[in-house]
């Protein structure tokens, strides 16, 4: 309410003037100039600080962040070897919780709560106080109109209380050292807006943080006909927040009945699908079964935890004999898309093959043409699949304890299978065909293909209170930006010299937005004041 | 109508925009060439308006024409040509986006891809001047609002254009709509706002220039009033957008309602910057210039954001980028369906 850099001070009727002598519009008392100081600094440093925090946002934009994309930062260090350990060191890959992001905000944040605390006293005063006495010369406000009028003195400091009091402004009452001057404020409620606001901003880091601290996400890829327990070691990967449990999962399954996918077959889309849909059943802790289709946009919610569709693709079902025709490998694989074509890639390792462990790895091409005798993707669903794989074998290296990834073949020990002529063997194999490797190694069937599908999981708790935040920190905003906080005064002399026998009347406003025209209000007021008559008296307040 | 005769629609009615949009910047510009011939007359008048009106003693209350210059005929002919010159254009320009939604199968909002985007945020800048243009006095803003539109419009049809397609599947949300809707009603009105604050720092620059074509660009003190004014709306909506509908859609479709993606970071940015803005307007020593010049950079971080990111971050969710360059071969994971390309 009070913006002392605008306005002159308040005065407060429960503080009495000293001397009663000292008048709004002066700047008086070391105290005034050590709190106007404060407001001063504390301003402009919000200000410094918001603008490095802009600043300090950037470079998570340019460097990839490990907690957005993962894949992207690994790939970023391999590509930068140098620059790396530097970048490392300064935290430049996750910037956001950097210890030099977090110093920005949470210093922005002890500035916040310093000064919304000052503020809303001062407001809780100001709401209750009257609107302070005119300045003594009111011609040294910035807006300021002077006007003779014909009507006595009273007249027209009665008519200035009607015309603003029904303007909604408030009103000081008459008071006798002050006699000659109306004074009158409105748009109260724009501090309010304000507080707000600045509180609401708290309040939204407030349920950002415990999202960031007491959630995770985690990732999964389930089979068609596939099921799903929530416990950690079920995710393919997962990123829990650091007060996180392993006891804080919730207890869920589900099970994916059915996946299904549309593909525009024309227009400028074709070959891009639409209308993705999982159909689950699912059961929350010893609750009943329940079933839900799982669309893009359309997460499930169980309990305090959500489930989204994020991803497809094709598993062939492929089946590995060894050498002696013992089944080493059966069993759907997932392979990963590499591409809108749905060209995937994927791995079979089969370490318990005789005579020696097999390896295969290759494409999965959904719908295949032959181009000079290598397949090539011509449609993304699997009308016609093949997939076409090198086979390796030897050792895998799978024993000696380090895990690998399911997605990778570790041929560093192993050899690969050649034909007669010492080129790579390759396996081409359509939906239903088995062929025998050479060198009686065994054989490898392609016996169908699964869809799956990738659901990401997640528990953001707090997201309800920054919801709320960020709402009411748009009301607040919109009341601090569109209330106006105005003060009006009105004073009137009996004209000397040459106008004796008239009223002079000294109109002035001042506005703290400062964004609106307000000779247009003077001008407004002036015309009441000489005509407060049926035509601009107000029947509705503005 | 069928679908490519909506597509040859849009596509001839942002050319006929773009043309006629060019012809009402000729206009505007002839029109400001006419002011120069009778500067001396024209700068008495004004000076002693401006007094007048700043002393603030007058006696009278000054109605509404005192304050105005009398232009001379030619003058306001060629002014109205101009504003009927942009109306007609930005007919065609609505056209044009609705000949886009229509081509589309099934119908959908016209900003499924950066062409449809940027041409939709041009409509908003020259739309919101129409609309803005007699409350807040912008007609002095003709030229730059012009040639703004007319550039960006240029750069959306010959290097961002694309064919219609339908939207992805994640793209099809009502969030998405009301999020998009308010994110290029703020990029228009800052952009406006934007504007606003260059002229108030040309001029600061210039002085208060009382001859030559300067003499239309209002006082300083009403050009820092109505960039406020401006960037006042344009902020909350902006809010709206970036941190209430943005995140309520990524919740949705990512699991997530913010991930520092790139495009995210920048629309943080730009919110970031524009509160200093409107900090700096209540900080002693900061009002007037250095407001403007955070006004400016915050146009900046809006516009790179719109445009520029898609080609400089190639990890942002919200990319184009991804929709012809195969994604890399990702051990983690498939590519999602829900990653898609967005503004
Ligand atoms: C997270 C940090 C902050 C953000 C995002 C923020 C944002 C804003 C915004 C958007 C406004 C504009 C509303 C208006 O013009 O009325 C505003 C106004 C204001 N802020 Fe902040 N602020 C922050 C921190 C602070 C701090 C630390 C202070 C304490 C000095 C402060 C003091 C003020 C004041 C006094 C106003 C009113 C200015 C006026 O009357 O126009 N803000 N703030």
């Amino acid at each position: 309410m009070v913006d002392l850099q605008e306005r002159p001070p308040a005065d407060h009727p429960e503080r009495p003037d000293r001397g009663g002598r000292r008048r709004a519009g002066e700047l008086g008392g070391l105290e005034l100039l050590r709190w106007t100081w404060r407001q001063l600094t504390s301003m402009r440093t919000a200000l410094v600080l918001l603008l490095l925090l802009a600043l300090a946002a950037v470079p998570g934009s340019v460097v990839p962040q490990s907690g957005v994309d993962a894949f992207a930062a690994n790939q970023w260090k391999e590509d930068h070897p140098t620059l790396t350990p530097i970048y490392e060191r300064l935290g430049l890959f996750s910037v956001y919780d950097s210890a030099w992001f977090s110093a920005i905000y949470i210093l922005l944040m002890v500035s916040l709560v310093g000064c919304i605390v000052p503020r809303t006293l001062h407001y809780a005063r100001a709401l209750r106080a009257v609107p302070p006495r005119a300045p003594r010369n009111l011609t040294r406000l910035p807006e300021h109109r002077v006007v003779r009028l014909d009507a006595p003195v009273d007249d027209v400091l009665a008519r200035a209380r009607t015309l603003l009091g029904g303007r909604r402004y408030r009103l000081r009452p008459t008071d006798p050292d002050a006699a000659d001057a109306v004074s009158a404020e409105k748009g109260y409620l724009r501090e309010a807006g304000n507080l707000l606001f600045h509180l609401s901003v708290i309040i939204v880091l407030v349920g950002f943080a415990w999202g960031a601290l007491f959630g995770y996400q985690g990732g999964v890829i389930v089979l068609q006909g596939g099921t799903f327990a929530n416990t950690a070691a079920s995710y393919d990967d997962l990123n829990p927040g650091s007060r996180f449990g392993a006891d804080d999962f919730d207890p869920f399954l589900f099970t994916v009945d059915d996946f299904d996918i549309t593909w525009l077959t024309e227009g400028a889309a074709a070959g891009t699908a639409r209308a993705f849909k999982a159909a689950l059943t699912y059961r929350d802790g010893d609750g009943p079964e329940d079933q839900y289709d799982l669309r893009v946009n359309h997460p499930l919610t169980i309990g305090s935890t959500d489930l989204f569709l994020v991803g497809h693709g094709y598993a062939p079902v492929i089946t590995v004999r060894d050498g002696n025709g013992d089944v080493a490998y059966s069993g759907p694989t997932v392979f990963l898309p590499q591409d809108e074509s749905f060209l995937s890639f994927g791995v079979v390792k089969a370490p318990s093959a005789r005579p020696g462990q097999l390896g295969l790895e290759g494409l999965f091409y959904p719908t295949f043409d032959l181009v000079d005798g290598d397949p090539t993707t011509v449609w993304p669903d699997d009308l016609d699949p093949l997939i076409s794989l090198n086979v390796w074998t030897g050792d895998l290296g799978l024993d000696d304890g380090v895990p690998q990834s399911v997605y990778l073949l570790d041929t560093s020990k192993a050899s690969q299978v050649t034909q007669d002529d010492g080129r790579p063997f390759r396996l081409d194999l359509r939906v239903g065909e088995t062929r025998q490797l050479p060198d009686g190694l065994g054989s490898v069937s392609f016996d169908s293909v699964q869809p799956w599908v990738r659901i990401q999981v997640s528990q953001t708790p707090g997201k309800e209170v920054a919801l709320l935040g960020v709402v009411a920190a748009l009301i607040g905003l919109l009341g601090s930006l569109f209330i106006r906080s105005r003060r009006v005064w009105v004073r009137a002399r009996p004209g000397t010299g040459e106008d004796a026998g008239a009223t002079m009347v000294e109109v002035a406003v001042l506005d703290r937005s400062g964004g609106a025209d307000l000779s247009d209000v003077l001008d407004e007021i002036v015309r009441g004041l000489r005509d407060p008559e049926p035509s601009s008296h107000p029947k509705e307040p503005q | 109508m069928s679908n490519t005769a909506w597509e040859t629609l849009s596509n001839q009615a942002i050319g006929a925009a773009g043309i006629v949009y060019f012809l009402a910047l000729l206009v505007h510009l002839a029109e400001w060439a006419s002011l120069r011939q009778p500067a001396t007359a024209r700068a008495a008048r004004t000076s002693s308006a401006g007094s007048e009106g700043s002393e603030g003693d007058v006696l009278v209350a000054t109605g509404p024409e005192t304050g105005e210059e009398a232009p001379s005929t030619r003058t306001a002919f060629l002014a109205r040509l101009g504003v009927l010159l942009t109306v007609i254009a930005v007919v065609a320009h609505f056209t044009a986006l609705v000949g886009r939604g229509m081509a589309a199968d099934p119908n959908r909002v016209p900003w499924g891809n950066m062409y449809e985007f940027t041409t939709a945020g041009t409509f908003v800048v020259a739309l919101m001047y129409l609309l803005l243009r007699r409350r807040l006095k912008l007609d002095w803003m003709a030229p730059f609002v012009l040639g703004f539109v007319v550039a960006t419009l240029m750069v959306a049809v010959i290097w961002l254009h694309s064919e219609v397609a339908p939207l992805t599947e994640a793209l099809d949300s009502y969030w998405l709509v009301i999020h998009v809707v308010s994110a290029i009603i703020a990029t228009g009105a800052f952009t406006i706002g934007g504007i606003l604050s260059i002229a108030y720092l040309v001029k600061l620059r210039r002085g208060d220039a009382t001859s030559g074509p300067l003499t239309r660009v209002p006082s300083l003190a009403v050009l820092d009033r109505t960039a406020y004014r401006v960037h006042a709306f344009a902020f909350p909506v902006w809010t709206f957008a970036v941190l209430i509908t943005g995140p309520i859609w990524a919740h949705e479709a990512w699991s997530r309602y913010w991930n520092w993606d790139p495009k995210e970071v920048w629309a943080f940015i730009t919110w970031v910057v524009y509160a200093a803005y409107l900090h700096a307007r209540a900080t002693a020593g900061w009002k007037g210039r250095n407001a403007a010049i955070l006004a400016c950079v915050g146009l900046a971080t809006l516009w790179f954001n719109f445009i520029g990111i898609n080609y400089f971050a190639t990890n942002s969710q919200h990319s184009y980028a991804s929709l012809g360059a195969p994604v890399v071969e990702r051990i983690d994971g498939a590519p999602d369906v829900a990653r898609v390309p967005l503004h």
